[in-house]
């Protein structure tokens, strides 16, 4: 048994830390916070270049073809940069719905694309209220044309091309859904900015009006398609998620050693040393969580539902618990928007609904143990 | 990554798994299985016989305490190979947790102190269960602050005399030895000032009188010490070094990984799974599922953590204080996860023993819950150890630091 990464995947690590030290500072994601700029495009160029979007596209398709415990190891990094960039959207969603369910020709137009940076893609799922299933999709396909609305999407004011979620049937059965690539600049499609959470990170509405859509994967099999890609972005996400978590602990820490009350270090007060404590516990629970999902990820195992939907949930966890204690931490100043504080609340929160919220991950993890159970 | 044996660890899986499945007390294995929460009850057996019996059954096969060297009744295994057996013995390790305190504390401070001539008399009968060992660190006056015990050694001749008294002693009544940490010098600030020794514990002037817990059981005890003789050779470090030499005992508490923590949730997930309330059945409720699935991820956090543990340590790096964790998770949530057993079970959840809904199960595992919080460093001593070991954090202000020890002021239960 070896549970941890090799010695190739630390040094991936340490490369991506110090690139992204360099190139994505807080200052930097503070141009995209601000609104300056819709994502930081010198650093989607700087991360094509280094081959890190396409860590886990196979060297036929243009990537790296390394895997995807290097991607969860890549992945990490960027929520600990909270890099504002469309990665998960694209890396993530997009382009693990094309290694699924892709034809070689949607993957060779895509694929390429994506790692080499020119293409932006993202997930069209939900539609307003509710959690990932089949009735809520309404969104309908019918000879070959999209027709309906989608909001939230992830990055989709910036996207190139998205994956949709479309109704072609109506048994009330998951073989109702199907999927959709769409070109997004070949019209047809109306997409909105919207305000959200995390500015550095948009959200979109998608107006679609008899919209040219090519179909992905076999018609029916939209959502088994679908539950396999968020299995996938979850383990995916996770990483970025106990990056930010582990961030926002080091930052937290940091100011309890520095900032002086009552003439001692804040960080010699129990209530202080034992929040920061907690916040380890957390960060080291769902960082040990994901290693299993990166574990059944790259192994393509039959454990990774229920492995995703553990790390799914104690990486939401930890992030949320780390980001708003470490604004404790900082008393007031952890309040203003100078500090970087708010920046992994924001993103701690965006992203804790970003796949279905926690209810409907709490339902995927139970179901499936179950399933385990009655096997 | 992966969770696949080498050849090496395959074949070492495969002996064990052959010798369990030969030599195990199985007409045990369903009740053990079931008494999965720190209290392992037989119906028909005195406990104690059966675990030594285990006990010695594997330690003359070469199967007691691992990773003890040959020469003290181990086997010299690796950590990996430590997992793996316990992996394999199943509910049967519940049996060897009896001897958790001697193999796990008293063992590895024997080995870092004693001279070689103990450890090859006391060892092995401590590794295959002939010889039982208690832990005598806590005081009323000293318990996380072990160093503020009052237990007193004076020098006589080539002999020490001990006066004083211990609390909480676990399985003192039942154990042959023990290790004993005194005050060999009140003038000098108190960790200075502490000497460690083993001692018998059927010496004259040793008398164990057990404690009822909360739970209602008596498993642990206090021990008074009138003018008890023990051989200066029995000193274990320095004379003023006890300190140090704890230390290492608690190290090692912390490091006794391997055998998982237990969290109590996969009996709640097992009881929720065939429960029915009111509404339907348990597991489709949504309340229970949210609750469930929260403490899921806490047990599978640590079950992996501690995979993470034993992969560093098997490439020889040592275990850190980052294994304060485990207790500190698993003990609060064991507590809740039975409240909330209980709570399912409305108004009848007040039962407890043999009448209540599982034999009692829950209603036992609430009541011996507290215990685990406080036993081995309460979860506030396991914060500070994260905050200042792990994180970096300032150790706690000490006003008796360096003050003698018979000038700091004492007030309350000491
Ligand atoms: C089931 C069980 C078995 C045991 N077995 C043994 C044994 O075999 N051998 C043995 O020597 N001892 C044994 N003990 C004793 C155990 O080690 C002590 O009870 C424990 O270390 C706590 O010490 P205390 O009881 O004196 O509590 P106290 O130290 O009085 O603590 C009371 C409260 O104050 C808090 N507190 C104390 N100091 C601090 C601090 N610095 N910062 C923040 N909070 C603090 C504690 O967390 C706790 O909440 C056992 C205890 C139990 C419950």
């Amino acid at each position: 048994m070896n549970f941890d990464f090799s010695d190739d995947q630390k040094q991936l690590r340490d490369q991506a830390r110090k690139f992204l030290a360099e190139k994505c500072s807080p200052k930097a994601v503070r141009v995209v916070l601000d609104g300056k700029a819709p994502y930081d495009k010198e650093l989607w160029k700087g991360l094509a270049e280094m081959g890190f979007l396409g860590v886990a596209i196979p060297e036929e398709f243009g990537g790296a073809g390394a895997g995807h415990l290097e991607l969860c190891v890549i992945a990490e990094e960027m929520g600990r940069a909270n890099a504002p960039v469309p990665f998960s959207s694209t890396v993530y969603l997009a382009a693990e719905a094309l290694l699924i369910a892709g034809s070689d020709a949607q993957k060779k137009r895509w694929l390429p694309a994506i790692a080499s940076g020119e293409a932006i893609g993202t997930l069209a799922l939900f539609e307003g209220k509710g959690n990932p299933a089949p009735k809520n999709v309404k969104l309908t396909a019918a000879n070959g044309v999209l027709n309906g609305v989608k909001k939230p999407v992830a990055d989709g004011a910036i996207a190139d091309f998205a994956v949709v979620a479309a109704r072609t049937g109506s048994s009330g059965r998951d073989n109702d859904i199907s999927l959709f690539l769409v070109d997004l600049k070949a019209g047809g499609v109306e997409v909105k900015n919207l305000t959200n959470l995390d500015p550095t990170r948009g959200q979109a509405e998608m107006t679609f009006k008899d919209c040219k859509a090519e179909p992905l994967g076999a018609a029916g099999e939209g959502w088994s398609i679908l539950t396999e890609v968020l299995d996938r972005a979850a383990v995916l996400c996770a990483f970025e998620q106990v990056g930010g978590a582990d961030r926002a602990l080091e930052m937290g820490r940091d100011y309890a050693l520095d900032r002086i009350a009552f003439g001692r270090q804040i960080g010699s007060f129990q209530a202080v040393k034992h929040m920061l404590a907690d916040m380890y516990v957390s960060a080291t629970l769902a960082r040990s969580n994901s290693y299993y999902g990166a574990w059944a990820l790259s192994t393509n195992a039959a454990e990774l539902s229920e492995a995703a939907a553990a790390a799914r949930i104690s990486a939401t966890q930890a992030f949320q618990h780390c980001a708003k204690n470490n604004i404790q931490v900082h008393g007031g100043m952890g309040f203003t928007w100078e500090f970087d504080c708010h920046m992994y609340y924001r993103r701690a929160n965006a992203m804790a609904l970003g796949l279905g919220s926690m209810s409907y991950w709490e339902d995927q993890l139970i179901d499936r143990m179950r399933k385990k159970n009655a096997a | 990554m992966n969770f696949d044996d080498t050849p090496q660890e395959a074949e070492f899986r495969a002996t064990a798994r052959a010798w369990i499945a030969a030599n195990a007390p199985k007409q045990y294995e369903e009740e053990l299985r079931k008494s999965s929460l720190g209290r392992t009850v037989l119906k028909n057996a005195n406990i104690l016989d059966v675990a030594k019996a285990w006990q010695k059954k594997k330690a003359d096969a070469g199967w007691a305490c691992l990773h003890w060297p040959k020469e003290y009744g181990g086997r010299g295994s690796s950590p990996i190979e430590r997992v793996i057996w316990s992996q394999e013995e199943g509910p049967f390790g519940q049996l060897s947790r009896m001897f958790i305190i001697g193999h796990g504390m008293c063992g590895p401070t024997m080995m870092a102190f004693a001279r070689e001539e103990h450890k090859r008399t006391y060892l092995p009968p401590l590794a295959s269960g002939e010889k039982v060992w208690c832990q005598l660190f806590s005081e009323p006056a000293g318990g996380s602050d072990v160093a503020g015990l009052r237990t007193r050694a004076e020098k006589d001749g080539d002999d020490w005399i001990v006066n004083g008294q211990k609390i909480w002693t676990s399985g003192a009544h039942y154990s042959d030895y023990g290790i004993l940490l005194t005050r060999t010098d009140p003038t000098v600030p108190k960790h200075k000032g502490l000497t460690m020794f083993f001692l018998d514990m059927k010496s004259p002037g040793v008398e164990v009188r057990p404690i009822k817990q909360a739970s209602g059981a008596s498993d642990f005890n206090e021990v008074y010490f009138t003018n008890v003789r023990i051989p200066g050779h029995q000193r274990l470090g320095e004379v003023g070094d006890g300190w140090n030499v704890s230390l290492t005992t608690l190290m090692n508490e912390r490091s006794a990984i391997g055998a998982a923590v237990s969290t109590g949730f996969p009996e709640l997930f097992e009881y929720c799974s065939s429960l029915m309330l009111d509404d339907g059945p348990a597991i489709e409720d949504r309340a229970v599922r949210s609750k469930l699935a929260n403490w899921a991820v806490k047990a599978s956090g640590l079950k992996y953590t501690s995979m993470r543990a034993i992969s560093a340590l098997s490439k020889g790096e040592r275990p850190g204080p980052e294994n304060s964790i485990g207790k500190l998770v698993a003990g609060s949530m064991i507590q809740d996860v039975a409240t909330y057993a209980l709570d399912l079970q409305g108004a009848s959840g007040v039962i407890s023993g043999e009448d209540a809904e599982l034999a009692g199960r829950f209603q036992a595992m609430l009541l011996r819950a507290p215990g685990t919080r406080v036993e081995g460093g309460t979860d506030e001593i396991m914060r500070n150890i994260i905050a200042e070991r792990v994180l970096g954090l300032p150790g706690d202000i000490r006003v008796d630091k360096d003050v003698p020890f018979n000038k700091i002021p004492t007030k309350g239960r000491g």
